[in-house]
């Protein structure tokens, strides 16, 4: 073996590399951000809706968990683009992101749903307190906070698999590697800068939704329980 | 003297199975009822029905007021009227002791989050757990948990309050501090109905008694009649019990 | 205007049983390489165990995507010219796999209450004895579900093995749309296919959990 390996070759690219995770953290925040709401409001549907709802609701959720990504992309881009509605690479990535993890959103904040007791909600009901309210205050708030971990795992994921947007080009960071690496041949060196970028990315995130968790979820910062 | 709850040939059926068949009796203002009766005598289900918790299939509940048995029961002033406490507590465990207190009355009745909190302070003092405020469930006794449980229908100002043999969860001495709340509150004047297995609580403080067996309502008195009984079941009942 | 054939549903069906075939190999060689990660994770030798977290990391924070690139390229480092693409795709969807499985299995296993260790441990079996005897049969039941969950994972990944230039379903969709350009017929037909693959193993994956989750743990 006699590659020698030159990773100073890189180094006029930083604004490059930089600028790619700020397009990935942008892309994944903005799809998270999306995709919570969606899924918390599909999640809801599922588990109170009338039954075309909630037949629905599952319908979707079953399709997009049983699909690749890459496919439900492609699907997005050329799909809506022969329809005549032209969308530009990174729109088509972020709708693409927000299906897909409205998707798996709603299973997860439904199973924090479902795990709340039948009683919590009579004892809502007997203090009078609406549907709307006990739904805020006594279902949703405490599902939420059960489930925040796996969330987060989905979330890291979803930060990760927003790599894949790069095969329809849009603006993120792998599609920066791509270039760099076809501009100075030093692929293997690029993707392990990249790689590293993203496992540091991953860290980030991760430690980003702890902090946030401890600052919304009072109960878990003053007990250091996680339920 | 007016009834507060009038309840007149209740019945209720599960399925196949009638758990109330034919209930009637009437609390009136300032009055503690007793509930007695085996498991499974339906206890539990006539207070739920007083509550709006379950549809009656026939008769008629009347409630502070309120048809309950009317399909078009306006439950929320209801709720407003009647508090009800259950054997399992039921706190919002995400919240603290002083919060879950200040959920209904801010939510319900609009009151501000300065005045809601004066609120719960004192009725938390009333259960004698005004410096619990700042804890959350997990943090609590059992018998801490039923007590923040009956402040948290307190402060909804209830003109009736249903129990539903609170201290069955707790251990005897857990089971005092909870009675004692709960003598306190009949000494001041509230209406209550408590369904309980405690003979000697019901007796000391309990106006009436209404012993329940196989769904229906089968000797009624005042506290002496758990001394003599005219029942040849109640007569058992209680044997048993004591 | 050439249009949509049987032709090229047939072409599609070929490419299927590809990405079956990848996701099988994946998945055996991702559940031997993980089994070990995760009997490292959980090894008496600190450094084994951390040597494992520090390999769960790196393969469960890198996307799929650049570990496949850095696969492609990096064998073709070691001196082989044209990597095939099928040794590629395998190689990165079985390290892919192991990081997850691992994890999954781990977690498992530690499920397992420790009291049954104990149990096993009084019984003067030996460490393996009390692993394979005691500990994994019940590891065994808890893990099933999840691991059909994560096969649909691994057939919906086997889709980025395009990238290396691997003909499965998705990269055969690619190539029929640059003949005939009717993406979303071609795409809505790919997933159909990925669909009919992955739900059944979805349905199972849930079954099994019900399962286990009525006949208590
Ligand atoms: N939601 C329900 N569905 C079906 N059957 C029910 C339901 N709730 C109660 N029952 C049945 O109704 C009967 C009376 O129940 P209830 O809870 O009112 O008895 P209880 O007098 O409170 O008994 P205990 O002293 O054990 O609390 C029981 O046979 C019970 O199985
Ligand atoms: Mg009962």
């Amino acid at each position: 073996m006699s590659y020698q390996f030159d990773f100073l070759a890189l180094l006029p690219y930083w604004r490059e590399f930089a600028l790619g995770v700020w397009l990935t953290l942008e892309l994944s925040a903005i799809a998270t951000v999306l995709g919570f709401v969606f899924g918390t409001l599909c999640a809801i549907g599922r588990s109170g809706g009338s039954p075309a709802v909630k037949w629905a609701i599952a319908a979707y959720v079953e399709v997009i968990r049983n699909t690749p990504l890459l496919v439900q992309i492609f699907l997005v881009y050329f799909g809506i683009a022969t329809l005549g509605v032209h969308l530009s690479a990174n729109f088509a990535a972020v709708a693409a992101l927000v299906v897909n993890v409205t998707a798996y959103t709603c299973e997860i904040v439904r199973a924090g749903i479902e795990s709340i007791h039948k009683a919590q909600l009579e004892a809502a009901e007997c203090l009078g307190l609406s549907r709307a309210q006990t739904y805020w205050h006594v279902i949703l708030r405490p599902a939420v906070e059960r489930v925040y971990p796996a969330l987060t795992s989905q979330y890291v994921l979803l930060m990760l698999a927003s790599s894949i947007t790069s095969q329809i080009s849009a603006e993120e960071l792998t599609a920066v590697a791509n270039r760099i690496q076809s501009d100075t041949f030093r692929s293997f060196e690029t993707y392990i800068v990249v790689g590293v970028l993203y496992i540091l990315l991953s860290m980030v995130v991760r430690i980003g939704f702890g902090l946030f968790g401890l600052l919304v979820f009072v109960r878990r910062r003053k007990l250091g329980t996680s339920l | 003297m007016s009834a507060v709850v009038r309840l007149s040939d209740v019945h209720k059926r599960f399925g196949a199975v009638t758990v109330l068949n034919g209930v009637s009796f009437e609390v009136g203002r300032g009055e503690v009822a007793a509930v007695i009766g085996q498991s499974g005598s339906g206890k539990s289900t006539a207070l739920r029905c007083i509550d709006a918790l379950e549809r009656i299939e026939q008769g008629t509940i009347e409630v502070c007021g309120h048809a309950v048995h009317d399909p078009k029961l306006d439950r929320r002033a209801l709720r407003c009227d009647v508090g009800i406490v259950f054997q399992s507590y039921n706190l919002f465990p995400h919240l603290t002791a002083e919060q879950n207190i200040m959920l209904a009355p801010t939510c319900v009745k609009s009151l501000s989050k300065a005045d809601a909190r004066t609120l719960a302070r004192d009725v938390l003092a009333r259960v004698g757990l005004a410096e619990k405020a700042d804890h959350y469930p997990e943090q609590l006794s059992g018998g801490q948990q039923q007590r923040v449980a009956i402040a948290r229908s307190l402060a909804m100002q209830p003109k009736l309050m249903l129990f539903d043999e609170v201290t069955s969860a707790l251990d005897p001495q857990l089971t005092g501090e909870v009675l004692k709340v709960m003598e306190d509150l009949a000494r001041g004047g509230m209406t209550m109905i408590l369904v309980t297995h405690e003979m000697s609580f019901a007796r000391k403080v309990a106006s009436k008694i209404i012993y329940m067996h196989k769904g229906t309502v089968w000797e009624t008195g005042p506290g002496a009649i758990i001394d003599a009984p005219q029942t040849l079941e109640l007569r058992k009942f209680v044997g048993g019990e004591m | 205007m050439p249009t949509f054939t049987l032709v090229h549903l047939e072409y599609l069906s070929w490419a299927a049983l590809w990405t079956i075939g990848l996701s099988v190999i994946a998945f055996i060689g991702g559940g031997i390489l993980g089994f070990g990660v995760a009997m490292a994770r959980i090894a008496p030798s600190r450094v084994l165990r951390t040597a494992a977290m520090v390999y769960i990391q790196l393969v469960q924070g890198t996307p799929l995507l650049i570990l496949l690139f850095l696969i492609y390229f990096g064998v073709a480092i070691l001196g082989f010219n044209q990597v095939p693409a099928i040794l590629a795709a395998s190689l990165g969807l079985t390290i892919y796999a192991s990081g997850f499985l691992a994890e999954i299995w781990r977690g498992c296993i530690q499920s397992v209450p420790k009291t049954q260790w104990e149990a096993a441990e009084c019984l003067a079996l030996t460490r393996w004895q009390r692993m394979t005897r005691v500990i994994l049969p019940q590891a065994i039941r808890i893990a099933t579900p999840p691991t059909v969950g994560f096969m649909v994972q691994i057939v919906k990944n086997t889709s980025l093995a395009s990238v290396v230039g691997f003909i499965e379903l998705a990269q055969a969709g690619k190539i029929i749309n640059t003949s005939i350009y009717e993406p979303f017929t071609i795409f809505v037909i790919v997933a159909i296919f990925y669909f009919l693959i992955c739900f059944p193993l979805s349905t199972w994956s849930r079954s099994l959990e019900r399962k286990l989750n009525v006949s208590g743990r």
